[in-house]
């Protein structure tokens, strides 16, 4: 055999592999193509052979070129038998290649449900390994569903190597299908506290990445991460936790308090860079109140930023950006630093930095900043981050509606600069819109706007050449239309009307040559009415005629749209001159043509025009045309001049929310009540139309500080120095002011510091509103159609109980549907696996039948009816168990030390509550009362329904409390577990010392109707800490069968085993007994659900101790832990109490003196338990409690004190 | 989330692709093509950190890389991952490689993808960190290692025998990835 082998090989040696195809593939540079299509048809043929060692000689070829992008999709189905061969050497390429090129869409991979399910339950652990490593490659809805439960399955396995791979799977389990998210939420979590670390960091890693996507599912589970985080010391798991604490604590503001401390010790203390960082990371998102933690994590910022490491520099500047969108001010004194990252050589540092920049930006140092950046600009080489900067300049000025913009001038005078900036650059078009939308927008600047735009027109022959270079030509379009528009507010319209028609322009792009066209004439006509009205005709005429003999020139142009307006607009001057030749005035009726004024349109106003009814905008209004004419050309050239006009800036402007346009008119409208000189207009004003409404004192500020007249191109630089003055000199106002009201009223000195932001602009900042259609909707609401993710399917409740629908699909080809008859119970015996499932799918039966059956007998409606009484319970059950979910976490976050508070000890608890306590104490002060009102009132309503529950059926514990003869108490330690009409349960805790990890609870089961019951099984939800003992070889979801049935009317008791690690804290558990009941004509599978609750005192062991130990053991310092009650006993005798505390807790007395007495006990791992019981004044009962385990400790105590109250 | 792990060579030629998502073969090489771009006009003293790549990621993802020698190590994350983590990760990654082919360099990748791949798949399993203990890793993948071999046994000598000869004559390229000073791994101390 082995001969044979060696002898195939041998033949086979001469096949390429891997290597000699890499080899071949790198002696063949120059035909490479070819060479490789040789390869894969040689691919081909070794895919058709028989041998499978060949096939995956083959497949391996395969993934290589996939790597060189070739496609090998067609190669699928080989690749399924290469993965399906039972040599781990074949599988393991098999399931690389499917790794590689398998997705989502790739049909063969239903072929592979099977094989994988069977690789996933290999003996050999790599096995699994690399199937559960392709899988989560190639994950679909289909396989996730199939092999849900497999995966479940592995997440328990022994060998840690598969248990952390099945764990972390399951988050692409989760992601495809969804529902099985909460049946395996359980088994998850209780991966948190894996013992293997590897499986831990998986566990870890999964609940982050479902946790990033929706938070609020998983705030119940801080109390179980802050654990890990106090205690782990792997900085890949730390990390993980504290990013996922960044995402909790926005939601949830207690937290963030909780966890200020240990992330503040972290910051301090850690030496790993990245878990600093992630640290900082998350105080900066979750605590934002906590200002010195704010001010800490600035500090430690800056040192990274400061840091010669590259690469901290840039996570520092990062998380600086994400400190300044909360505390402004607290990065802005690290401006310095921040400037001065500018000038780093790593772009993606500066881009950082200009980042941050804009949003440091304020009224008061923007002119500072933007001065920065410019001399930034004409120092940098490379135009893409010129381009960059560029862009961020009129980014920064223009945010928020130019809200930092105090003087507008000197942001015309900065764009105007910015086009003479060297270097070619692509923001003509934006510096050119910028432009615009001021001018039209800022009615106060239009003058000084068309004045420098005039003046760049004049000198337009001078820089155009640099223009071009500069790729500011765009510039242009936005100062013709400029000073066309506001021609009235130009000085010199003759000698702008000559520069303009320089024949140079005749080079400028077609639609800047259009506009100029157009616009000449807007100046013409103002120059015209000049004209007339000095009754100069000659220079009228003269104009005429230079216009005519000019615009002549532009009949040749080479475009079809200038041509047709010289055409045209020539016609009008002919006309004008004849009427002009004639001496009769013709300026008034020729600027007619240009009269009215453009308002801006609101960005969305198009969108926000209510399609009237009964208009089908999809519907054809013609018949659709046969063939598909290109009718782009045609489009284009209105439409490039439109966005020109408007779309740049759409990005840029933000619109006025309802609030602000209204109180923007409030504002106004007082303004106009208190100013002597405004005009009121009394038409009505249906629309909102604000203009810009000139302040008296500013509008004189302005006259001092601004010539009217600013010849050539002034330099920004001025209003940065004008600024400053202007700043010192109100400082100086400001503080003589205070020197007088200081001297005046010693009260009013606290002046707010804030004042000093507040600048008053130089222009009135009125921006004109944009048009909006009449009829728009008020709401802003943009309903932005959110994408497919997948997490929102993942959106789910994690802490409300599974229904029993809620389970994985197990696999069910050899399943016969049956029918609910006895011979069937017999067989059910064997398929006690597929139970749950069964029973879901009888109830549906079951309901579907009820009417039918009703007709013949009449049993069944009232069955119906006992159905439904059964369920209620359950559903509050589960209603309350949410709540309490809740309410654990509300306890845990608002203080431990709840317990010993004054007000903890009115409250009221039931016998069954449990209070959660978390191993770990935080002293904090500041205790959350509402929340602790809030439970109180919880508690004392679930209290209520308890007792009454109580009166009812548990007549033992009952009778204790009013038991009239003290001598002979009976006690009871049997508590319900569960009931419905059928079946009873009650259950006792027993403990022993020799077992340090089990306890046995004891369950009654009581038949309560004439029928017969079997088949009972028992089954407990596991936790982390408690875990039913099955016999061996089972899976943990097994249920244990009960070794009795239960005749009509008996009952008899079971004993079950369950482990705990830990015993400091109570348990409730969730479990379910299934059993069949049996009456006359049929047997029917029935469902008890019940919550076990092991209160601490489970664990305690009656330990008798003499007093010389006992006294021995509070002297030694052993019990350093310490807690003590004081509660009305409403009379009871102390001795009763003493009984009862013995009884429920396992204490013995160690010794009784007069009115009081200590006792003792120990858990099942020797915790020990000293109280000291005493009978005070007034009825009272003290107990003091030490303990070497103080969450073991409080829990006892809070139990004495229920049990001493009755 | 890891969406991707890139390791190509100073000329751009990809030596090992792994997209967590898929991307058709030809997006893929786009995908190479502009990371090489974005990421070859870098000096090697700026940080490891780049945003953007319009083919991959978009705002929530970054780009982080490492340089050697002749290799570029890329990983685009999205922002649930640790930077400086995946910085180390990415050490951890080529430490491995280092070890389990004694002394990498750039040959050994291109003549052995798949055990680059088989490496990888212990480190990272579909986007998202599987392990990142050095040690158990190059256990892990020796255990795997040896499992093959048994599995050859005797059948595999010949087609052994005929690559050491095959091998003889390979190209000279450098030899060594010049692992800088790696003593120090902050993330996984």
């Amino acid at each position: 055999m082995a001969l044979k082998n060696v002898k195939r090989s041998i033949d086979r040696i001469f096949d390429k592999n891997l290597q000699d195809l890499v080899r071949g593939i790198r002696n063949h540079k120059e035909n490479e193509v070819n060479y490789i299509s040789q390869c894969i048809d040689e691919i081909k043929v070794e895919l058709k052979q028989e041998n499978v060692a060949v096939k995956a000689n083959a497949v391996n070829k395969l993934i290589y070129l996939q790597m060189l992008g070739y496609d090998i999709s067609w190669a699928a189905f080989n690749i399924i038998e290469v993965m399906s061969s039972p040599k781990f050497t074949f599988k393991r390429i098999g399931y690389l290649a499917a790794s590689q090129c398998f997705h989502s869409d790739t049909d063969v991979l239903m072929l592979t449900t099977n094989m994988i399910r069977k690789d996933l339950g290999s003996q050999n652990n790599f096995d699994a390994g690399i199937a559960i490593n392709g899988l989560s490659c190639f994950m679909t809805t289909d396989l996730a569903r199939d092999l849900a439960n497999d995966i479940l399955a592995l997440m328990s396995s022994i060998r840690p190597y598969t248990r952390k791979r099945a764990v972390l799977i399951s988050y692409k389990i989760f992601l495809c299908y969804p529902e099985a998210l909460r049946p395996a939420f359980p088994r998850l979590k209780e991966k948190l506290e894996d013992p293997d670390s590897g499986v831990q960091s998986a566990a870890v890693n999964v609940i982050c990445e479902l946790a990033r996507k929706n938070p609020k599912n998983y705030l119940s589970l801080a109390p179980i991460f802050f654990k890990l985080m106090t205690s782990s010391t792997n900085n890949w798991v730390l990390i993980k936790i504290i990013k996922l604490f960044g995402a909790l604590t926005p939601l949830e503001p207690r937290l963030g308090k909780k966890l200020i401390e240990p992330l503040t010790n972290l910051i301090h203390n850690t030496s790993a860079m990245s878990l600093l960082y992630e640290c900082i990371n998350t105080v900066i998102q979750g605590m934002q109140s906590h200002g010195s933690s704010i001010q800490l994590c600035v500090q430690k910022l800056r040192i990274l930023i400061e840091d010669s490491d590259q690469n901290l520099k840039y996570l520092g500047l990062l998380a600086m950006s994400r400190i300044l969108k909360t505390h402004p001010k607290a990065v802005q004194s690290h401006k310095d630093l921040i400037l001065q990252c500018l000038d780093d050589k790593d772009e993606s540092i500066r881009l950082r930095a200009l980042d941050l920049l804009f949003g440091m930006v304020s009224k008061k140092n923007l002119m500072e900043i933007i001065k920065k950046l410019m001399i930034h600009v004409e120092k940098t080489e490379g135009t893409q981050y010129r381009d960059e900067l560029l862009s961020k300049i009129i980014e920064i000025c223009s945010q928020n509606n130019y809200q930092y913009i105090t003087n507008f001038e000197w942001y015309i005078t900065v764009l105007v600069e910015l086009t003479r900036m060297d270097g070619a650059s692509r923001h003509g078009s934006l510096i050119s819109s910028q432009l615009l939308d001021v001018a039209i927008r800022v009615k106060m600047i239009r003058e000084f706007a068309a004045n420098q735009m005039a003046a760049m027109l004049e000198n337009a022959h001078a820089i155009s050449g640099q223009l071009r270079r500069n790729g500011m030509q765009d510039v242009l379009f936005a100062a013709a239309y400029i000073c066309g528009e506001f021609a009235e507010l130009i000085e010199k319209p003759d000698s702008l009307i000559h520069a303009m028609l320089r024949p140079r322009v005749m080079t400028l792009p077609a639609n800047i040559q259009c506009v100029y066209l157009q616009n000449i004439m807007k100046v013409f006509a103002i120059a015209l009415i000049q004209a007339e009205e000095e009754e100069d005709n000659e220079r009228a005429l003269n104009l005429t005629r230079v216009l005519l003999e000019k615009l002549s020139l532009f009949l040749q142009s080479s475009y079809i749209e200038v041509q047709e307006r010289a055409s045209s607009t020539l016609s009008i001057l002919k006309y004008i001159e004849k009427l002009q030749v004639k001496e009769s005035l013709v300026a008034e009726e020729f600027s007619i043509l240009f009269k009215g004024e453009l308002n801006p349109v609101a960005p969305k106003a198009q969108r926000k025009v209510p399609v009237p009814e009964g208009l089908d905008l999809d519907a054809w209004i013609n018949d659709p045309p046969s063939s598909s004419e290109d009718e782009q050309p045609e489009e284009e050239f209105p439409k490039k001049i439109y966005d020109e006009l408007y779309s740049p800036t759409r990005e840029k402007r933000k619109e006025m929310s309802p609030e602000e346009i209204k109180k923007r008119k409030e504002e106004r409208l007082q303004e106009q009540a208190s100013n002597p000189h405004y005009l009121m207009n009394k038409a009505a004003d249906g629309y909102q139309k604000l203009d810009a409404e000139v302040d008296p004192g500013l509008a004189g500020e302005l006259n001092i500080s601004v010539p009217l007249h600013v010849p050539g191109l002034p330099s920004s630089e001025r209003y940065l120095r004008m600024e400053q003055d202007r700043q010192r000199r109100a400082k100086a106002e400001k503080t003589v002011k205070k020197r007088h009201k200081k001297r005046g009223k010693k009260k009013f000195v606290h002046v707010s510091e804030d004042e000093e932001e507040d600048i008053a602009p130089t222009h009135a900042v009125d921006i004109v509103q944009e048009e909006m259609p009449e009829g728009a909707a008020k709401t802003d609401s943009e309903n932005e159609t959110t994408k497919d993710d997948p997490h929102r399917a993942l959106d789910m409740d994690l802490d409300s109980p599974l229904t029993p629908a809620e389970t994985l699909p197990r696999p069910r080809h050899h399943e016969v549907r049956s029918k609910p008859n006895d011979e069937k119970v017999v067989e059910e015996k064997k398929l006690k696996k597929k139970h749950k499932k069964k029973e879901v799918k009888k109830h549906k039966k079951k309901s579907r039948k009820a009417p039918t059956e009703s007709l013949l007998v009449e049993e069944p409606a009232n069955e119906q009816v006992s159905e439904v009484t059964r369920n209620t319970p359950d559903t509050i059950e589960k209603k309350e168990s949410k709540a309490e979910a809740k309410d654990d976490l509300s306890f845990w976050l608002s203080n431990s030390d709840a317990v010993s508070a004054p007000e903890a000890a009115k409250k009221v608890e039931g016998p069954e509550k449990v209070v959660q306590v978390n191993g770990i104490e935080e002293d904090e002060d500041d205790h959350e009362v509402a929340p602790a009102k809030e439970k109180k009132k919880h508690k004392k309503k679930k209290d209520k329904k308890e007792t009454k529950k109580h009166k009812k059926k548990h007549h033992n514990v009952n009778d204790t409390v009013e038991m009239e003869a003290p001598s002979n108490l009976q006690l009871s330690s049997y508590k319900l577990l569960g009931e419905n009409k059928e079946i009873k349960l009650e259950f006792e805790t027993r403990s022993s010392s020799r077992e340090e990890k089990k306890i046995v609870v004891s369950c009654l089961f009581e038949n309560l109707t004439e029928n017969h019951i079997k088949n009972i099984e028992f089954n407990i939800l596991d936790t982390l800490n408690t875990r039913l003992v099955r016999t061996g070889g089972e899976n943990s979801h097994d249920a244990v069968p009960i070794p009795f049935s239960l005749p009509a009317l008996s009952r008899n008791e079971c004993q079950l085993h369950l482990t705990a690690s830990s015993v400091t804290m109570p348990q409730r558990m969730r479990g379910t007994v299934t059993y069949m009941i049996q009456d006359q004509e049929h047997t029917k599978q029935e469902k008890l659900d019940f919550k076990l609750h092991l209160p601490c005192s489970a664990y305690l062991v009656t330990t008798p101790f003499s007093s010389n130990h006992f006294t021995k053991l509070l002297t030694s310092g052993d019990v350093p832990d310490k807690a003590s009650v004081k509660v009305d006993s409403k009379g009871i005798p102390l001795d009763h109490v003493l009984q009862k505390l013995c009884f429920f807790l396992k204490l013995s007395v160690v010794e009784q003196v007069g009115d009081s007495a200590s006792l003792y006990s120990s858990s099942i791992q020797r915790h020990h338990i000293c109280l000291l019981v005493k009978a005070a004044a007034n009825g009272f009962i003290s107990v003091d409690g030490k303990s070497n385990n103080a969450s073991l400790l409080s829990n006892i105590m809070d139990q004495a004190k229920e049990i001493v109250q009755g | 989330m890891i969406k991707a792990i890139l390791v190509f060579n100073n000329h751009g030629k990809a030596r090992l692709c792994k997209f967590y998502q898929h991307y058709t073969e030809e997006q893929q090489q786009h995908i190479v093509r502009e990371t090489f771009h974005l990421v070859s006009r870098r000096d090697d003293d700026v940080c490891s950190f780049l945003e953007g790549g319009t083919l991959i990621g978009g705002s929530d993802y970054k780009l982080i890389y490492r340089h050697y020698a002749t290799l570029y190590f890329v990983f685009c994350v999205d922002s649930s991952e640790s930077e400086l983590g995946i910085l180390d990760l990415i050490q951890v990654f080529v430490e491995t490689l280092d070890r389990s082919f004694e002394n990498v360099c750039e040959l050994d990748l291109i003549f052995h993808v798949d055990k680059v791949h088989n490496i990888l798949s212990e480190i990272v399993m579909g986007g998202m960190v599987l392990e990142t203990n050095m040690n158990e890793i190059v256990t892990r993948f020796m255990e795997q290692d040896k499992l093959e071999k048994s599995e050859a046994g005797l059948s595999a000598a010949p087609a052994k025998a005929a690559a050491a000869i095959k091998n003889i004559d390979l190209p000279s390229l450098p030899k060594d990835l010049k692992l800088p000073d790696l003593s120090k791994l902050p993330s996984f101390r």
